[in-house]
């Protein structure tokens, strides 16, 4: 690994965040982010895919697609193996995980159409990173997600009883909610490096 | 931007509103007197075209809404005041009429108008004017006037980095104010009079304050700076004493505020040692700000998390 | 199959993906493209003609094989054949117009997890004959590329002082950078979204009020 653990772990959190600098994984976060509770649910859930996600997909890419010189199969293989976890994860928590299942559940399918898991597994093999920093970088930009929709879910439900202008309810305000969340976190650039 | 005098939870009641803010524009005079007689003229000029379009842009916003004018609670002069003495002396003159509309009609009107904002107007103001005009914002012209001393510092013109950068200036130049920087941060003394008007009128309590400041100089030492000098450098007094305080934008109850003002203290420090920008006091009390409805809802006494209002 | 009489003609089909049901400004679809890649006002347009590619390529095979895809797995088979138009598009961006591919960078693979896609082909395309789902993909991708053009153009004449490239201000006019970072394009996003629900509401109340007098 080239870069120092903290280091990379503050990178991935604050100051490359998935949702405020790498724009992935907006609808989800614009979607389940009225309450701070379902947005945690969310965030967990996500945090546990694109960990497996990174790991499965860096295996697939270099001990499958390179050795048969099939690389620009990449996006297919990896939307089905994203596809495939989520599945199974589905079916693993159902039988073993109860409880995580049913705080956790509803939100799986709705993962598999996050792109920030499919741009997770691009931006692993685009930057050349090593099987250790593709789990870490999977794992780092999902906390920061999670630490993106939660408090993003925190100022909506402030937000609640304010007296916001018709046209502006909804998506337009949460767009500029998170707008201003991401000029906030700018503050962070340059932290690491 | 202040809503009521209580620290519990909100009473939108007008007069109060009113009051509280003219008790800010009042510990504001000595920072704001300060500003003018270091930088001049021009210093002058800028808190004048910030104060006016802010409040223009309130009016303006009421009238096209067919609303009742808000001017008078004077919440809008506040927030240009304060945008204003947080621009470098050297800014063009257009620069915090952009930051006015932002401020008013973005960030304040956009989510509720008063009471309703999450982060604090000016500093959210400040941010868009740095990261769209960096270089404006951070050419810092050397103060016209020294007050008492006359150090090599000052003597050495044109235009120089913050004393963040460039470490030559002496305590008693960086609690008068003879050092470079944005109009309203300079002179410390200034500030601490305005502090201790706001804290004789009740206005603000002493917790964020205090604790952003003891956590910066506490951090600072451990990291092996001076926590003397990191405390009067930069915007930190400014941001403690007016912005982080922000009725609106910080936490309601005093274990709260504590979280919120370590929280503020750690991430200047942070941004200071490690980040791009040379400052991080607004970057640092805009995220806290954007914690604060988490920090509330998990440290609010129970009546008040079960009661809705408006419900 | 007994035709239906109430199906929409061909251009309302296409009328609708570009007013109607838009699907950034009226679905709110596909938000991290419109947010990312609108730096600029032909970055959009490439990033809108590459979706309206795949959308009418992937709605025409979905809606053939409509008949013969089991319902059960119909949602990885319509995912397979979206990617599959996705790698073509990724190909051939590649090929003929390689910094238009290098700028839009990730966001090329990421049309397959685009939501305005899948949704046409679940929502149209599994229950639409084949020319119908064209003219829908086309409709639709032409709504999301006039979409990210007008995020572009702003985005671009205020962070940039020009559009496609062209200088629009004099030289005095200092671009403000915020427009073309990140938090620009969430804001621009929002105020665009809240004036066109705005000027939605107007036409929608003079419409009930030229209903109301005439009734």
């Amino acid at each position: 690994m080239t870069m120092n653990f903290w280091l990379f772990m503050i990178d991935c959190i604050l100051c490359h965040n998935f949702i405020f600098s790498r724009f992935l994984g907006n609808c989800p976060f614009l979607g389940v982010s009225s309450k701070v509770e379902t947005a945690t649910g969310m965030g967990l859930a996500v945090v546990f895919v694109m960990t497996l996600a990174s790991f499965f997909t860096y295996l697939g890419y270099y001990y499958i697609l390179v050795p048969l010189k099939l690389t620009y199969l990449d996006t297919i293989m990896f939307i089905l193996v994203i596809a495939s976890l989520v599945q199974f994860v589905e079916m693993f928590m159902k039988k073993s995980l109860k409880s995580l299942y049913n705080s956790l559940g509803i939100y799986l399918p709705l993962i598999t159409t996050n792109c920030a898991v499919l741009g997770v597994a691009t931006l692993n093999i685009t930057s050349g990173y090593g099987l250790l920093q593709s789990v870490l970088n999977g794992a780092f930009g999902a906390v920061g997600f999670l630490l993106a929709i939660v408090l993003m879910a925190g100022v909506r439900e402030r937000l609640e009883s304010s007296n916001i202008p018709k046209c502006f309810k909804g998506f337009p305000i949460c767009l500029i909610t998170a707008g201003l969340m991401s000029m906030a976190f700018m503050g962070f650039s340059g932290l690491v490096g | 931007m202040r809503l009521s005098l209580s620290s519990g939870p909100h009473i939108r009641a007008k007069s109060d509103t009113r009051l509280t803010m003219l008790d800010v524009l009042i510990a504001l005079l000595p920072t704001t007197a300060a500003g003018i007689y270091f930088f001049g003229t021009r210093a002058a000029l800028l808190l004048a075209v910030s104060v006016a379009s802010c409040v223009l842009f309130e009016a303006l916003w009421c009238a096209l809404g067919h609303r009742k004018s808000t001017v008078g609670d004077l919440s809008a002069a506040v927030t240009g005041l304060l945008l204003g003495l947080n621009l470098p002396s050297s800014a063009p003159w257009w620069l915090p009429v952009i930051g006015a509309a932002f401020a008013i009609l973005v960030i304040k009107q956009l989510f509720g108008g008063l009471g309703a904002n999450f982060l604090n107007p000016a500093l959210a103001a400040r941010a868009a004017l740095l990261s769209s005009w960096p270089a404006h914002m951070t050419t810092f012209l050397l103060p016209q006037r020294t007050l008492f001393v006359n150090t090599a510092a000052v003597a050495d013109a044109a235009t120089a980095a913050t004393p963040l950068t460039a470490k030559s200036s002496s305590y008693l130049d960086l609690f008068l104010g003879n050092i470079p920087g944005c109009i309203g941060e300079v002179c410390k003394a200034a500030l601490i009079l305005g502090l201790l008007y706001l804290l004789v009128r009740k206005v603000i309590g002493w917790q964020i304050p205090v604790v952003m400041v003891a956590t910066v100089a506490l951090l600072s030492w451990a990291l092996g700076e001076d926590p003397l000098q990191a405390v009067l450098s930069g915007g930190l007094l400014l941001g403690a004493i007016f912005m982080a305080t922000d009725y609106v934008t910080s936490p309601m109850l005093a274990v709260g505020e504590c979280i919120y003002a370590f929280g503020c203290g750690v991430i200047l420090v942070l941004i200071r040692k490690f980040g791009n920008y040379p400052e991080g006091c607004s970057y640092a009390i805009l995220i806290m700000n954007i914690i604060t409805p988490l920090i509330d809802k998990y440290c609010k006494r129970k009546v008040y998390g079960e009661v809705k209002k408006n419900a | 199959m007994p035709k239906d009489e109430n199906k929409p003609s061909l251009r309302g089909v296409f009328l609708n993906g570009i007013l109607n049901e838009n699907p950034t400004f009226r679905l709110v679809l596909g938000t991290c493209p419109t947010i990312a890649v609108t730096t600029s006002a032909i970055n959009g347009l490439g990033m809108g003609l590459a979706a309206t590619f795949v959308l009418i390529g992937s709605n025409m095979v979905i809606s053939a094989l409509r008949k013969v895809i089991p319902d059960k797995v119909r949602i990885p088979c319509f995912v397979l054949v979206i990617c599959t138009f996705v790698t073509i598009v990724q190909m051939l961006l590649h090929a003929f117009v390689p910094t238009l591919y290098a700028s839009l960078g990730l966001f090329i693979p990421l049309i397959v997890v685009n939501c305005i896609i899948l949704a046409r082909a679940e929502a149209f395309a599994s229950k639409n004959g084949v020319v119908a789902s064209a003219v829908d993909g086309l409709g639709m991708g032409l709504g999301f590329t006039l979409a990210m053009v007008l995020m572009g153009c702003v985005r671009e004449l205020f962070g940039n002082g020009t559009v496609f490239g062209l200088t629009v201000f004099g030289g005095a006019f200092e671009p403000m950078l915020l427009f073309v970072l990140a938090p620009g394009g969430f804001i621009v996003f929002g105020l665009l979204l809240g004036i066109i629900n705005a000027i939605s509401d107007k036409i929608a109340a003079r419409k009930a009020a030229e209903g109301g007098t005439k009734a």
